[in-house]
């Protein structure tokens, strides 16, 4: 084969490749609407009159995965699926917002941290590899992460909207999620800065239970039961 | 708390992979890069069938780690771990190639690359999705395929290689080299700038030290062709060298 000819066949790789991330982008920006406006809408229950019906949110929220369900549908037929970590990073970011805003959801109705396969359920995703499309777990991690700073920040709002029972059960929650994170043996690599942020949210939360104890709050709100914490 | 202990699990064996790779490419790299020093001992001299039956020696044993690679990536999503292999690939192409130059005087094709790059394994029953090729016929086989953007690089760096190959080779009184080199340089270097920014931002940084080895080469030629005419052939390597000095000082200044 000539020096030209191979250089055209590559050049020809090169395009096809090209055109594969051009369709992926524009999945991935259809996403980042949905996702954009599931946020808008899951930030209402940090303004006063958005406590008392925090269902009906999540009851919309909901709704919104079911586009996403459809969007993601598309994203899979738009490149091999064997080729999954070679276009990783152009939704990286999209889905790791995903799986905060689904974690999110969940812990507003259950009070729970959802699983890495409830997710990959919501996003209508699998859980392993080896299925198809799948959610990393690094992913899961981060957005998982995401959902500890919101819970710090939903702990200081509920306060000042006269709910003091709720940062007692953050606490215990973002407790539980720092000890699970020690248990990683994180690499120096951008889920590890992350999780350098954790602490100050564990910080910031206690701080607010500490506000509330000293000043009897927390009793009033746990029905005089006494311990904090 | 019982699922991060699994995730810990989890991601310590993905770490653990990506070391033991990042490993391997360093040992490609090591290898090939010596691969290519014998080969530039390789100047049509006596001993030259040697050199090349040594490079290949040395070749296979690349192969033999680029195997183990291979073996870790069974099941897995090789570009999940590309970036801890690629340097070692790139390495690897341009020492293949280089090779391939010595012996035909032509590109190496990536098809051809990746031919040599099926294993057969003795006792391994698994077979990847990567070893589906169509002309091994062997259930016991594995590859590992190197991504066109690798083998742009790959070839990138072999210029650099010929040019080094072309002035030593004056240097040796071999005046037909170097007028071969010019013309097969040239050859790459109409592809690379028929690709031009299509390719990913690494193939463009390459294409300006391309451009500077072509230089080289060319004013080389043209030193070859002015001067040759006029001074004996013995005292071509004198004249060559004081010429060399000169360009490299003008590209320091540029």
């Amino acid at each position: 084969m000539s020096v030209s000819a191979m250089f055209v066949a590559l050049q020809g790789a090169l395009t096809a490749d090209q055109d594969i991330r051009e369709e992926i982008r524009k999945v991935v920006q259809a996403l980042e609407q949905t996702a954009r406006e599931m946020l808008t809408l899951l930030q209402g229950v940090h303004q006063g009159a958005g406590f008392q019906d925090i269902p009906k949110k999540c009851q919309k929220a909901r709704e919104h995965f079911g586009t996403v369900r459809t969007q993601m549908e598309s994203l899979k037929t738009k490149f091999p699926a064997d080729q999954y970590y070679r276009f990783h990073e152009h939704w990286r970011f999209v889905l790791q917002r995903l799986v905060f805003l689904a974690a999110f959801v969940v812990y507003l109705e259950t009070e729970t941290l959802v699983t890495r396969e409830a997710v990959a359920e919501i996003l209508g995703i699998e859980a392993d590899r080896e299925r198809g499309f799948h959610l990393d777990i690094e992913d899961y991690l981060s957005g998982v992460l995401t959902l500890a700073s919101e819970l710090a920040r939903l702990a200081v709002n509920s306060v000042t909207a006269g709910d003091y029972s709720r940062p007692l059960r953050i606490s215990t929650f973002i407790n539980e999620l720092d000890s699970g994170f020690r248990l990683l043996n994180l690499k120096n690599d951008s889920l590890r800065k992350r999780y350098d942020g954790l602490k100050y949210d564990v910080k910031k939360i206690e701080e607010v239970v500490y506000d509330l104890s000293i000043r009897g709050l927390n009793k009033e709100a746990t029905g005089g039961a006494g311990g904090e914490k | 708390m019982t699922s991060f202990k699994s995730f810990q699990l989890e991601l310590d064996t993905r770490h653990d992979k990506y070391e033991r790779l990042v490993k391997l490419s360093r040992d490609i790299t090591i290898e090939s890069k010596r691969t290519i020093f014998l080969l530039h001992r390789y100047i049509s001299a006596p001993n030259g069938e040697e050199v090349l039956n040594e490079s290949e020696v040395k070749l296979d044993a690349v192969r033999w780690k680029i195997k183990q690679v291979a073996q870790e990536l069974i099941g897995e999503d090789m570009y999940q771990f590309h970036r801890a292999i690629s340097p070692g690939l790139q390495e690897y192409i341009e020492a293949v190639s280089f090779q391939y130059f010595i012996k035909t005087r032509s590109l190496i094709s990536v098809e051809e690359i990746n031919k040599q790059l099926i294993f057969t394994a003795e006792d391994r029953e698994e077979t990847t999705n990567m070893t589906s090729n169509s002309q091994d016929k062997e259930p016991h086989t594995w590859s590992l395929k190197v991504t066109p953007v690798d083998y742009l690089l790959g070839v990138a760096d072999l210029t650099g290689e010929l040019m080094r190959l072309c002035i030593s080779s004056v240097g040796n009184g071999d005046i037909d080299t170097p007028f071969e080199l010019s013309q097969f340089l040239c050859q790459i270097y109409d592809g690379f700038t028929f690709i031009g920014n299509t390719g990913p931002y690494e193939v463009s940084k390459k294409l300006y030290t391309l451009k500077q080895s072509l230089a080289k080469v060319e004013n080389a030629c043209y030193t070859l062709k002015v001067r040759g005419s006029e001074i004996p052939k013995h005292m071509l390597a004198d004249v060559f060298s004081t010429k060399t000095e000169l360009i490299d000082q003008e590209e320091g200044l540029s």
